[in-house]
């Protein structure tokens, strides 16, 4: 046997390791409505035929997933139950309680969670309920926004394959909420060493409006690894406005996958903040599938240390007319390393489509890496898509005339950090939310 | 206070001050004047601390100590504070927020007790009067989106805010109306003191009307070729800077 095919087939052997070790986890379903059984049987069969990515797989070129793939990460234990109310809001927005869905280690925490606050024409429950109290809607659209049928999209089969427990949002026609949703997902002391799969589906019908906030937390310092997906249907004329908020810990690892589609005239307002996770991918994926929709996506990921903070976005403008903004920033210090992939398909159908994608990155270190990559294909010939990256240090003009103000080394870097990120923080309509989040931004990079 | 002796300066092998003197007494406003490229405005950035700039031979000693050894704030905490020529936009950062912090950075350096936004608006509501200015201003970004004009008195502004001992007005004239003018000259004329001094760097004679000069020096090729009193500025803005330039030597000057 040759040394190539000796690595090869090692190589092999490991990835079979892997990927047995996460199939262990894995039992034949007995429970559940069938359509429910064959669609996690599906994803099992998948993730098994296609174990998980490594770099020679594009859309993991510049992120290796190694850390987490190599490790062998239990089902998560449940909650150690030591939390409370008081510490849980701890993690809120503002000074008014949001209706608030709480989930520690990946199940679901009633007695953490407000659902009193809920407006009429607004159901929030967990996915284990919904499986008893909305069958049918969870039976149309479960699983069938997000794809897993190739190995880039490995960690979607797992959760397809594992997802115990999540978030089911309804919105009723022509309802629009004013309170925002928060959907809150905490890892305890007890999540260490293991894996959760929070699976989340929001159905927002005809002309209705809704904010929802989808944040990612830990109370300690545990490793551990959140593989998460949702999926949003968002009806003709409404506006979902989805906010993700990922401070997992610093140890910790966070694979996110957000589906939605679009029908005519919806909006599709997303915001993706990112501090936490040792190594995190965040897939935000929206498919224009009707008329006059729009989508605005942006982010912004404020990374140090050895963290990797991955964004890959893909917009697909499959119908005419439709417009897509989107603004990512990234502050990278330390040794850290940042990667955007912003995917943009226009349909040859989808004329008169409106495209703008901007990722600008501050570096304050020189260990610090970028790699950032527009890809847009466009099939139609009556569009307006354009793209640009900027990459760039603090400004020495700026930072010396706030010295020559008096204001010392430290803070003017944070300050011009903090006014690097402002303009797309102020994006979030959100003022709670935008305000605690300025604050964060502001507090981040304390020396 | 201060007493720079033979200043030489170079930005990247350029080398723009060459043997600059000049003392600078509590009480006193100098005037320095001088052609384009003169390096006017280097001497205002180089007592400032700009690091795109190397001192190459000289002293400068500011309150007993040596200046050229501190870091821009640190001057600032000293009490010196330069109003710049060309004001740098910092958006994503209000006024409110970057006055209050360099305030409060300078106090804090001073040992004096830092202090809170409240009070600190009731610092700033007194503040902006005199520079004509409105307090909605203080929501908006420091510099961006101003007019030449609103720079201008937003520099004059700062500087009443954070009472330097040692101001450099870096052509604080250049690009104001005369209403404009006549407001940063109000201004700076209302924070004069026995105990601080100004130095006002100047293209032109017109601010001079409003601000009185005790001495002016005409810079020249990196050097002071003329000092004199305050009649000195109104014979270049008659005969020009040529007649001084021509000179086969420089004089030096003491002040």
């Amino acid at each position: 046997m040759t040394i190539e095919a000796r690595e090869a087939r090692e190589a092999r052997e490991a990835r079979d390791a892997r990927v047995a070790a996460y199939r262990a986890h894995w039992s034949e379903p007995v429970d559940g409505p069938a359509w429910l059984r064959e669609l996690r049987a599906s994803a099992m069969a998948r993730f098994d035929a296609n174990g998980f990515p490594t770099p020679r797989n594009e859309d993991w070129h510049f992120t290796n997933p190694a850390p987490i793939t190599e490790s062998a990460f239990e089902p998560m234990k449940p909650a150690i139950g030591t939390l409370t109310a008081a510490d849980v809001a701890h993690f809120g927005f503002g000074e008014a309680p949001w209706p608030t869905l709480v989930f520690v280690n990946g199940r679901y925490a009633p007695h953490l969670s407000r659902v009193d606050l809920l407006p009429a024409g607004v159901r929030v429950m967990s996915l284990a309920s919904a499986l008893h109290e909305e069958p049918t809607l969870l039976e149309r659209h479960l699983g069938q926004l997000a794809r897993f049928d190739t190995q880039a999209f490995a960690f979607t089969a797992l959760n397809t394959a594992l997802m115990k427990d999540g978030a089911f949002l309804h919105v009723a026609r022509e309802t629009s909420v004013e309170a925002p949703i928060h959907l809150l997902f905490l890892s305890d002391a007890g999540a260490e060493g293991g894996v959760s799969y929070p699976r989340n589906l929001f159905v927002v019908e005809r002309n209705a409006a809704v904010s929802v906030v989808e944040q990612y937390a830990t109370t300690n310092d545990a490793r551990y690894f959140t593989d998460t997906v949702t999926e949003a249907v968002i009806g003709e004329g409404a506006t979902l406005r989805h906010f993700r908020v990922q401070r997992e810990g610093a140890r910790a690892f966070h694979v996110g996958h957000i589906d939605t589609v679009q029908a005519r005239d919806s909006h599709y307002v997303s915001f993706s903040f990112a501090t936490g996770a040792l190594l995190s991918r965040t897939n935000i994926y929206t498919k224009l599938a009707g008329d006059g929709c729009g989508s605005t996506l942006n982010g912004l990921y404020m990374i140090d240390g050895d963290q990797t903070c991955d964004h890959q976005t893909s917009i697909e403008h499959a119908q005419p007319s439709c417009y897509s903004r989107e603004l990512y920033k990234g502050v990278l210090d330390g040794a850290s390393h940042g990667v955007f992939n912003g995917k943009v398909y226009v349909h040859p159908i989808a004329q008169k489509t409106d495209g703008k994608q901007t990722n600008k990155t501050l570096l304050l270190s020189d260990r610090a890496r970028i790699d950032t990559k527009p890809q847009l294909e466009i099939f139609a010939d009556d569009v307006k898509c354009t793209h640009g990256a900027t990459i760039g240090q603090l400004d020495d003009q700026m930072s010396f005339y706030m010295k020559s103000r008096g204001i010392g080394a430290n803070t003017t870097r944070q300050l011009l950090t903090y006014a690097f990120a402002a303009d797309v923080l102020e994006t979030i309509e959100l003022d709670a939310l935008r305000e605690s989040l300025e604050r964060v931004a502001l507090e981040r990079f304390t020396v | 206070m201060l007493t720079i002796k033979n200043l030489s300066a170079t930005v990247g092998d350029k080398e723009i001050l060459r043997g600059i003197t000049l003392s600078v007494h509590a009480g006193e406003v100098h005037a320095i004047m001088g052609p384009n490229g003169s390096g006017k405005s280097t001497l205002a950035q180089v007592l400032a601390g700009h690091p795109g700039y190397q001192v190459t031979a000289g002293s400068v000693e500011y309150d007993g100590k040596d200046l050229l050894e501190l870091e821009p704030e640190e001057r600032a905490h000293a009490g010196l504070f330069l109003a710049f020529q060309y004001p740098v936009e910092i958006p994503g950062v209000s006024n409110a927020y970057f006055l209050r912090t360099a305030y409060n950075e300078i106090r804090k350096a001073r040992g004096l007790e830092e202090v809170d936004p409240m009070d600190f608006l009731d610092v700033m509501t007194e503040k902006l009067k005199m520079v004509e200015m409105d307090e909605s201003m203080l929501q908006r970004s420091v510099n961006a989106g101003f007019s030449g004009g609103e720079k201008k008195r937003n520099e004059i502004l700062q500087m009443a805010v954070l009472e330097p001992r040692l101001a450099i007005l870096d052509e604080t004239d250049s690009g104001l109306d005369i209403d404009a003018l006549r407001i940063v000259a109000d201004g700076v004329n209302k924070l004069r003191k026995p105990d601080n001094a100004t130095i006002v760097v100047t293209h032109y004679q017109r601010l001079l009307n409003h601000i009185v000069p005790d001495f002016v020096h005409v810079l020249a090729g990196g050097r002071i070729v003329k000092s004199g009193g305050k009649e000195l500025a109104l014979e270049l803005e008659a005969k020009g800077y040529d007649w001084l330039i021509d000179a086969d030597e420089p004089a030096g000057a003491r002040a």
